[in-house]
């Protein structure tokens, strides 16, 4: 099982983000899990979102406390290096964060990217979203791009949903690049 | 077909499925998005014959329910914690006129303090209601107990209560496999009243009934309850027989066979305990785990054929009453009384809080209990207000 918590605020497609990741691996026949912190849906109030993948059906109901993969969508919404703690060994980090950060965490891989940047530029809203589930595709493999492209035109319609997949690609390539 | 779909979504297709010819709700959190997809759905024209009726209240909700299925109108409502609550007396109504209503209740626990978060005590204030209650596990389970809902209902004459756990359900993406019309068609045909309100034939429903009779009238409510037993595991057999699916019924067992200790719980906190029981079996302990998927009515029998050579039963409950200890676990002792099991009540979930495989394994693995645990009780903040609370009354009394 792969288990992926996103942290930001109300308004970024948080749990949206997390109900994408979940039909992205749907669409790839495996099993999957999306469900919001519940309840803390306000605008610019901090927001927790989780999805499980996995190839057996998922029982599990409690919150992820040690993901494989954190996205951050909003790095001044959390307290970084804590939440860094509940990190599996080999896990993943991706931070929407226009300048690189560094933290000193061994055997996780880190990556940033100005996902709020993208967003603006290709969707022209700084909703950071589907840029970052293109980063994570790329970042960790457990989701194809071609699966989040497609899971991205179940949950947008028209013009908004072809913005959203060229800055998904944005972000992948990107990605991809650099490693 | 296979649909990656919200809960409440998931809940809302199979409901517009059923073809109610009314469906009238008023929202409240986490039960919001169940009406709202199903007034999507019914103004995109999924249901051709069927009207949502927006209502100003919960009570209003419920009274136009029993109005419309009165008139022999097969009808659908849904709410949570505290909109059940306002709707109390018509809920009492509903069963007490012998309406079929299927309603869909998002667990929620009920303030103050307020808080939107799930437990089950909404629920609980609904179980002498004369409903049948039926509990999800699962969102696929959801969708399937609606579908059986409206057959058991109307074939017992009785409003059946379908409880999701909310948010950690309804608002869940999962995988669904969602029928076709003509399968939903083909095992729940049109309803056909037999009697009803109609301008050509005038009748009374819910007439005064003077103390001569009463009593009577209630024996017979507590003679279909347990009549309810028997029809609800019919429809899950005949669901099975269509569908291919294991959904619904009394209860569910898992691994119960060898089991020295068995937790029961309801609803969907079953699944994070199966892969709690599945982790201490590999290690050596036998545990077994019961779904109980029918809570109204109570299946004591079964509960009994389950757990005649249990040791220990663990009934992990998200309610309890106050000065008491919890619901299910007294109902379960009282199905128990005849057998040499020993029935320990773990209070969980209540308000929210998270239902954790560390706290479970603890839990499970105790050897002696207290009369109630409180799972994950904060107990250095509850000791500390509590000594606080009681200076506050004593001191009162000085």
């Amino acid at each position: 099982m792969f288990q992926v918590r996103i942290h930001g605020r109300g308004g970024q497609g948080v749990v949206t983000a997390a109900e994408t990741l979940s039909i992205a691996a749907f669409l790839e026949n495996k099993h999957a899990q999306a469900f919001p912190s519940f309840g803390s849906e306000r605008m610019g109030a901090p927001v927790l979102a989780f999805c499980r993948i996995s190839d057996k059906e998922i029982r599990l109901r409690e919150p992820i406390l040690e993901p494989d993969a954190l996205i951050v969508q909003d790095p001044t919404a959390i307290d970084l290096p804590r939440v860094f703690i509940d990190v599996v060994p080999g896990g993943f980090v991706l931070i929407n964060s226009p300048v690189p950060l560094v933290y000193q965490q061994q055997n996780i891989t880190m990556k940033c990217i100005d996902a709020t940047r993208i967003a603006i530029e290709q969707i022209g809203r700084p909703i950071p979203n589907a840029v970052l589930l293109g980063g994570f595709s790329a970042l960790t493999g457990v989701v194809k791009i071609d699966s989040v492209i497609e899971a991205i035109k179940t949950k947008f319609f028209g013009t908004i949903a072809e913005k959203n997949i060229c800055a998904a690609k944005v972000a992948y390539e990107k990605i991809i690049e650099e490693s | 077909m296979l649909y990656q779909l919200e809960g409440s979504q998931a809940i809302a297709k199979a409901v517009v499925l059923c073809r109610p010819g009314v469906v009238c709700a008023y929202p409240i959190t986490p039960q919001t998005h169940i009406v709202e997809g199903i007034g999507e759905l019914i103004r995109s024209g999924d249901l051709s014959e069927g009207e949502f009726i927006n209502v100003e209240s919960e009570m209003a909700a419920l009274s136009v329910a029993i109005g419309s299925q009165a008139t022999g109108v097969r009808s659908y409502t849904a709410t949570s914690s505290q909109g059940l609550l306002y709707m109390m007396e018509a809920v009492y109504n509903a069963s007490g006129m012998e309406l079929p209503i299927v309603m869909t209740l998002g667990n929620r626990t009920i303030g103050a303090p307020i808080n939107i978060w799930n437990d089950h005590s909404d629920a609980m204030a609904a179980r002498d209601a004369g409903w049948i209650m039926l509990f999800a596990e699962t969102n696929q389970e959801a969708l399937d107990l609606h579908i059986q809902a409206f057959k058991i209902a109307e074939k017992m004459l009785c409003p059946t209560m379908i409880c999701v756990d909310g948010f950690i359900l309804t608002h869940a993406y999962e995988r669904v496999d969602i029928p076709f019309q003509e399968e939903v068609d083909e095992f729940l045909p049109p309803y056909v009243p037999n009697i009803y309100m109609d301008e050509r034939n005038p009748i009374a429903v819910g007439a005064m009934v003077s103390p001569e009779y009463f009593m009577e009238v209630r024996y017979l409510a507590h003679r279909k309850q347990t009549d309810a037993l028997e029809i609800i595991s019919l429809v899950s057999d005949e669901f099975k027989r269509q569908f291919s699916r294991d959904s619904g019924g009394l209860l569910r067992k898992y691994h119960t066979d060898n089991a020295k200790t068995v937790v029961i719980a309801m609803g969907s906190v079953s699944g994070t305990i199966k892969d709690v029981v599945d982790e201490l079996n590999a290690s050596g302990e036998m545990f077994g785990v019961v779904s109980l998927v029918s809570y109204r009515p109570f299946p004591s029998a079964a509960l009994r054929m389950v757990l005649k050579n249990v040791a220990k039963v663990i009934v992990v409950e998200k309610a309890f009453a106050l000065g008491i200890g919890g619901f299910l676990s007294q109902e379960v002792e009282l199905a128990l009384k005849d057998i040499d099991v020993r029935v320990i009540s773990v209070v969980a979930g209540i308000g929210g809080r998270s239902i954790t495989r560390n706290l479970l394994k603890e839990c499970f693995l105790k050897r002696t209990h207290e009369q109630i645990t409180f799972l994950g009780l904060k107990e250095d903040i509850a000791a500390e207000k509590y000594t606080s609370l009681k200076l506050h009354y004593l001191g009162g009394m000085i």
